[in-house]
């Protein structure tokens, strides 16, 4: 009945809304940020270590859909050991994949589960919302980010 | 007389079905279930007919022209208003303004009061409000520096009663009440309040958009100062509601917004107004959205509120059962007193993944915080899924619902 939706929820993405990977509070965060969905209500926190402009640890915290929540799991998982510049890279790449611009699906590694949404524009934002949140904090921002 | 015969006719959901074009059409291969009604309702198609007919035969400015085109558009406009002012039983047409919505209505409403109000004077609004019934108010306190107070909600999604009454005092110069929650359900004692409040001489405003198409409302035996609704919750198009107001409290009130129509005298050196509602209705209003209303109200008195609140509520009741048998979901708002609304949560499913997947089953539901954030926080969710019904819903509809709700928890895993 519901076939047609796995293009959007594939199996990897109901895998990580179960298991999310790096759902944690980090303690010892160089950097956090909170990022908010004003028109759902989607909050995370995210939170980096940085060593020498690389970044060595990510987590995140946060109540959202399945969408957002495998979007942060697989962002924090594929950010770690990325330099700032590479992570700020993948963000304009995903954001590209994600609002439906051709992009060569092998260099987003296993994010390319994602690229159904930019079918659902009224859930684009579900899936972008990490990546917000994250090219914020790598800019220095302190105050929430909204994805409006 | 007529009414009487109305009454005795067996209520026919599938001859109201084919009022309503919008609801035949496939969605996602599957036949379209609307049951997004508390956002808004469909139209039936004498309301599109009357804007057709009012484009194509009568448009024309009103109040001005003294052409023939002008002189009808007036008529269709005004008697618009007569029928408002019969569906909620005001006392006179004059009471009657033309706005935007039930938002601008409450923010005319508390635009004037700003003027009136002063610190430490306080604005008492309930838990349950929708941000329209909220933020117009914090924007009074902002202007005033008066303080707003809220009373609270109970488990069930109920108003307390008795902690409503504790935040009564001397200092309350104003009391903004919803008639009927949209994320909740829940209707209010509204005339009990309004009787409270008016022991201390406290004007009170009812939010009427959701309760509009469910529950029969006369302002005069309520005795509300002010009563507020869209025209798009009653089956009437968007950009179109109205604001009652006792007269002598609307005489007394500042006008909203400057502009042509609510003038009588204009100079550079001073201007007078128009008298009530026209003060209140500057510029060319929106002429067809009025008459669409009005032929929303006709159709609606067509088929009798009381024969569209009962077929609601015996949807509402049967589709509560049937989601109780649901292990995964839970009911948020829980009311004695409900209206046709079924918000509610599955255990480890986000709202948003509901609504996507309930839409690629044809059905239409609401997932999200319905513009009522402080409500959400209360019941400790983010956000809700919402079913809403109408005068044209179904038993089937109800039961496509729950099997949507069952086929997506089988998918989830």
């Amino acid at each position: 009945m519901l076939d047609d939706l796995r293009d959007l929820y594939q199996e990897v993405i109901f895998d990580h809304n179960r298991n999310p990977r790096n759902f944690r509070v980090m303690e010892d965060a160089d950097r956090q940020i909170d990022g908010f969905n004003p028109l759902c209500g989607d909050r995370l926190t995210l939170f980096i270590k940085l060593d020498d402009g690389k970044i060595i640890d990510a987590s995140f915290q946060g109540q959202g859909c399945a969408i957002s929540t495998a979007s942060a799991s697989l962002m924090t998982d594929i950010i770690k050991g990325q330099s700032e510049q590479e992570a700020q890279q993948l963000f304009a790449l995903f954001h590209k994949m994600a609002t439906g611009e051709q992009v060569e699906m092998d260099d987003l590694g296993k994010l390319a589960v994602l690229a159904g949404v930019c079918e659902y524009p009224a859930r684009v934002k579900c899936a972008t919302l990490p990546w917000h949140t994250l090219d914020a904090l790598l800019k220095g921002a302190e105050e929430p980010v909204t994805t409006e | 007389m007529n009414k009487a015969v109305e009454n005795i006719r067996p209520y026919d959901v599938d001859s109201i079905r084919q009022d309503f074009p919008v609801l035949h059409q496939q969605v996602h291969g599957k036949p379209l279930v609307y049951l997004d009604n508390a956002a808004t309702s469909q139209k039936p198609k004498a309301v599109i007919d009357s804007l057709v007919h009012y484009y194509q035969n009568d448009n024309a400015n009103i109040h001005r022209g003294v052409h023939t085109l002008s002189e009808r558009a007036t008529l269709s406009y005004e008697n618009s208003r007569k029928k408002v002012q019969c569906f909620l039983n005001a006392a006179s047409e004059k009471e009657i303004v033309f706005t935007r919505g039930a938002t601008e209505a409450i923010n005319l409403v508390a635009n004037a009061y700003a003027q009136t109000l002063k610190a430490n004077d306080e604005v008492l609004i309930t838990a349950m409000e929708h941000h329209s019934n909220i933020v117009p108010w914090q924007m009074l306190c902002e202007k005033t520096g008066a303080i707003l107070k809220v009373a609270p909600i109970n488990e069930q999604g109920e108003l307390i009663l008795d902690q409503f009454e504790a935040l009564i005092s001397k200092k309350t110069k104003f009391a903004a009440i919803s008639h009927m929650s949209n994320a909740l359900g829940s209707i209010n004692p509204i005339k009990q309040l309004i009787d409270l409040l008016h022991q201390h001489d406290i004007p009170v405003l009812i939010d009427g958009a959701q309760a509009i198409p469910h529950i029969a409302v006369d302002v005069q035996a309520l005795g509300c100062d002010f009563y507020v609704f869209s025209g798009h919750k009653l089956y009437a198009p968007t950009g179109i509601g109205a604001l009652y107001g006792k007269l002598e409290l609307l005489e007394k009130m500042a006008p909203y917004q400057g502009g042509g129509d609510m003038i009588s005298v204009v100079t550079f050196d001073k201007t007078v107004y128009s008298k009530v509602p026209y003060k209140f209705e500057a510029g060319t209003p929106n002429i067809a959205g009025t008459i669409g209303l009005g032929a929303a109200l006709d159709y609606v008195n067509s088929i009798g509120l009381d024969a569209i609140a009962a077929h609601e509520d015996s949807l509402l009741v049967y589709a509560t059962e049937q989601a109780k048998r649901i292990d995964k979901l839970r009911i948020i708002g829980t009311a004695k007193q409900k209206g046709a609304i079924l918000s509610f949560v599955l255990d480890g499913i986000h709202p948003h993944d509901i609504g996507t997947m309930m839409d690629h089953q044809g059905i239409a539901i609401r997932a999200g915080h319905h513009c009522a954030m402080p409500v959400m926080d209360f019941f400790a969710v983010p956000a809700t899924a919402r079913a809403s019904f109408a005068m044209y819903n179904t038993h089937q509809e109800v039961d496509a619902l729950m099997a949507g709700i069952e086929n997506l928890i089988e998918m989830f895993g």
